[in-house]
């Protein structure tokens, strides 16, 4: 039994990490700015994040090699967290960057927001659920959370869609699919509903490495 | 939906909160952590330290006060003031800052905020506009640094849209004719700059009281509100802002 799960926060250069992994810390995991190949294998949990844009990201994973890392540690079926740009690279590609390709757990495309709004949107915004999932767990409702991004992912057809948000129109918040979370918004910006997020995945890694021995 | 954020302004010194806050209960009314904290706790949807330090050699304690926020508060900050190059945004950013705010630097060497931001993100590239009604300038309103007391001859409506266009991701906008009046914002000058650039701004300078906060995003179209001294001495809350902003009809979170 693990109390403080290890959460590897996968550092590839790119951006502010720091409160991402103070967030962790602060909902109990012992979270890890990392790009050690084995220390991310041993993980109970692994977190993807980014800001900025898709193809420096892309760029950035591939040359620490930690792209290969994060698709290794979504395939281990361990939970697996991407946030912001960290989840759009969890997508076959973005419109930012027409050519680079993304990690394609999810097959669709990520799309500029459409006009005539702001682009970012950088604000809080009011999560609509689509469907109950762990990571909507326990939160405040309405649950305001805080985003900063000029695309999203497309909607799609697939039911791994878990909650949006309304910025002219519905604008993807949330996907996740068997042990892949995924965040548009920041939830280590997002004050006490953000810090639920965390430790709803904290949870699931305590649960999958307590299950995994 | 298009929320209103509400953002409390804190000067900083040498990594010290200036210009007291009175909180009930406060521990230490010059720790930026514990008033950012309160702030987070009161409903701020992000805090503004503006940086004062007066000299360069000191700004290390700039970079240690971002890491101690960071560390503690689940919100996002931005820092302004004083910042001169890449690297000084480069070492407030890694310490943790979510943005940075600047001024002078990015009217003496526009390329800087298309520095940063090509290296980190528009997210967190702001440009802060300190502007003055002045007849010289074709909008009315010329771009001022040093704390409003350096003109620049630059036109504040040309300076927003390069400063879009060179990549900043917001632009704070201060009424240097009212900052410190609070008679309200310059909705002029307000809605002028928000019907002119595609990115957020946050309007600053003047705000006496809540109602100062509706006008600036109803008719100055503001997309964040800024203000210090009506949080800072106790005499509104956050919620009461917030709770005034709602019944006007305007998205905010609640506090």
């Amino acid at each position: 039994m693990t109390d403080r799960p290890l959460v590897a926060i996968l550092d590839y250069g790119i951006g502010n990490l720091h409160s991402a992994q103070k967030g962790f810390e602060h909902v109990g995991a012992d979270a890890r700015l990392t790009a050690d190949r084995g220390l991310i294998a041993d993980a109970a949990g692994v977190v993807l994040p980014g800001v900025g844009a898709f193809a420096p990201c892309m760029a950035a994973l591939g040359r620490t090699g930690l792209d290969q890392a994060a698709v290794e540690a979504v395939r281990s079926g361990r939970p697996f967290m991407g946030i912001c740009v960290g989840m759009q690279v969890l997508f076959a590609g973005s419109e930012e960057a027409p050519g680079a390709s993304g990690l394609g757990v999810f097959e669709r495309m990520v799309r500029w927001i459409p006009g005539p709004v702001k682009r970012p949107q950088m604000q809080w915004n009011v999560l609509h659920r689509h469907r109950d999932h762990p990571m909507l767990e326990g939160l405040d409702d309405p649950a305001w959370v805080y985003f900063v991004h000029s695309l999203a992912p497309e909607a799609g057809e697939g039911d791994d869609l878990v909650a949006t948000c309304d910025y002219g129109g519905p604008v993807v918040a949330a996907v996740a699919r068997h042990n892949v979370w995924a965040a548009q918004f920041h939830p280590e910006k997002s004050s006490r509903v953000g810090l639920r997020i965390l430790a709803n995945f904290v949870d699931a890694a305590r649960a999958a490495g307590a299950a995994a021995g | 939906m298009r929320a209103a954020r509400v953002i409390p302004c804190l000067d900083v010194d040498a990594g010290r909160v200036v210009k007291g806050v009175n909180f009930v209960d406060i521990r230490d009314a010059g720790d930026p952590v514990e008033l950012a904290a309160r702030y987070d706790a009161q409903g701020a949807d992000e805090v503004v330290f503006l940086d004062i330090t007066a000299s360069s050699d000191r700004r290390d304690t700039t970079v240690a006060m971002a890491r101690a926020v960071a560390d503690e508060v689940f919100i996002p900050f931005t820092i302004g003031g004083g910042i001169r190059t890449l690297d000084d945004a480069r070492r407030l950013l890694r310490a943790g800052a979510d943005k940075v705010s600047i001024n002078t630097a990015a009217l003496r060497r526009p390329e800087l905020v298309r520095e940063i931001s090509r290296e980190f993100g528009a997210q967190c590239c702001v440009v802060a506009a300190d502007a003055r009604s002045s007849t010289d300038a074709p909008s009315g309103y010329e771009v001022f640094t040093h704390g409003g007391r350096t003109r620049t001859g630059v036109d504040c409506l040309e300076w927003v849209r390069e400063a879009e266009r060179l990549g900043a991701g917001e632009i704070l906008l201060t009424s240097m004719d009212r900052d410190g009046t609070k008679e309200g914002f310059e909705l002029n000058l307000t809605s002028m700059v928000a019907n002119a650039v595609g990115i957020p701004v946050i309007a600053s300078g003047g705000v006496g009281n809540p109602d100062h906060l509706v006008d600036g995003v109803i008719e100055g179209k503001a997309d964040a509100v800024l203000a210090a001294s009506i949080f800072h001495y106790g005499e509104h809350t956050i919620a009461e802002a917030k709770s005034r902003m709602a019944e006007a009809g305007i998205a905010v979170r609640p506090a």
